[in-house]
């Protein structure tokens, strides 16, 4: 049976990729984050998952806003990394793992979460920096990678509550695969950030740590968060923390946080990482 | 008419919401159209022939060709569609957020460094009025 091992919160700033991608993360302004992340990298190597379910946010690159899907799963076996205006960045293409996910896709859609499904998909630094940070630069990745994609860029974006809860179909259907697959799942974006308008540069360290605190400790008051309370206390941007709570709907009620980093800045973006596991 | 919503009291934000996604739908699929290589040297050739390819509004069209980053967002624009038009002319997001905010690139990241814009006089519009 394949079991979910783990969850990983992880910020996914597109700035840090390209520091990555151009040789800058020896200098001191990148530095403190990637060695923020040297431990998550040797956690996730030692844990050396099967699949990593990762959710994340398009920004514009595969989705436009002719059709704005609020849950899209990808079922096949290839994502290149797409170019978002600059050239693709030069990393590894994602392989993903066709099995569990039309599992999944077949499961969640029973489950009455009416998922859209993803047969071609490009994926850009939402997907491709979680990776790099959590990875480093492998030749190619050392796991397949099912994409969830949730829209956080049209208002509204799904509420936590409904996040949570497609974590717990997650869970149950990974459950149920028959396979024996050590899954992880990464919850990407955030933490406080604001990229428009008079109020760009936004940063909440207090509302973010207490956020990082509660999902260990309080989920519950997580899951009521609404979109207003995101979008005051940690920049508008920062309602992509709604993702974090499919990650951390697919663990056990009880976890242990056995990693946390937090850091400001990381461009315009409090970065932060958490690792989470079953208990 | 749109009836008020709470996040309209939130300062300096422009919550991309049906009303503005659909009033920048044309702006922004032209700035989605930049992820193409072929696209992007077509734009930079000749931009206003570019522009006129994309049935926008004139004022769209004149904040692209001026650079006014806050404009396009108060036009419709959505800050991840038109970073890609700063990504075509080598700009950082960074530099996009300074100008928005009326900063020179290096005081924004100075004040990045320094941990950001502070929430406190940042939440409300009433509640900075009242006191």
């Amino acid at each position: 049976m394949a079991k979910i091992l783990a969850g990983v919160g992880t910020s996914h700033v597109p700035a840090i990729g390209a520091a990555l991608d151009l040789g800058k993360s020896e200098e001191p302004y990148w530095k403190p984050i990637f060695d923020g992340y040297e431990k998550s990298k040797q956690w996730l190597a030692e844990t050396n998952p099967d699949v990593v379910i990762l959710v994340y946010n398009d920004h514009g690159t595969a989705f436009g806003l002719d059709v704005v899907p609020t849950f899209s799963l990808g079922v096949t076996d290839l994502y290149p990394p797409a170019d978002e205006g600059w050239g693709p960045r030069p990393v590894p293409d994602v392989h993903g793992h066709l099995e569990l996910s039309r599992h999944l896709a077949e499961s969640l859609i029973f489950d009455e979460f009416d998922l859209t499904i993803i047969n071609e998909m490009a994926v850009d630094h939402g997907l491709t920096v979680p990776l790099s940070l959590m990875c480093g630069q492998p030749e190619a990745w050392p796991f397949k990678v099912i994409p969830l994609a949730v829209n956080v860029v049209q208002y509204p974006p799904p509420t936590g509550n409904r996040c949570f809860n497609l974590g717990r179909a997650i869970k149950k259907a990974v459950e149920n695969f028959d396979d024996d697959l050590n899954v992880v799942v990464m919850g990407t974006g955030g933490m406080s950030h604001q990229l428009h308008g008079e109020r760009a540069g936004m940063i909440n360290r207090e509302w973010d740590n207490r956020f990082l605190d509660d999902l260990s400790g309080d989920v519950k008051r997580l899951v009521q968060l609404d979109h207003v309370e995101y979008m005051r206390e940690t920049g508008a941007e920062g309602i992509e923390m709604v993702m974090w709570l499919i990650m951390r709907g697919t663990l056990n009620d009880n976890v242990k946080e056995v990693y946390r980093f937090y850091h400001v800045p990381g461009s315009n973006t409090a970065i932060g990482n958490i690792i989470l596991e079953n208990v | 008419m749109r009836k008020p919503r709470k996040y309209d009291d939130i300062p300096g934000t422009y919550v991309f919401d049906f009303e503005r996604s659909h009033r920048g739908y044309h702006l922004n699929m032209f700035c989605m159209s930049l992820l193409k290589e072929n696209n992007r040297k077509e734009f930079l050739a000749d931009e206003m022939a570019y522009l006129k390819k994309y049935p926008m509004t004139d004022e769209q069209r004149q904040a692209v060709l001026d650079r006014d980053w806050l404009g396009m967002i108060k036009l419709g624009g959505n800050i991840y569609y038109t970073s890609k038009i700063g990504a075509t002319l080598g700009h950082s997001f960074q530099y996009i957020a300074g100008e928005m905010c009326g900063m020179k690139q290096e005081d924004y990241a100075q004040m990045m460094i320094n941990g950001g814009r502070a929430p406190e006089g940042n939440r409300s519009i009433s509640e900075n009025s009242d006191g």
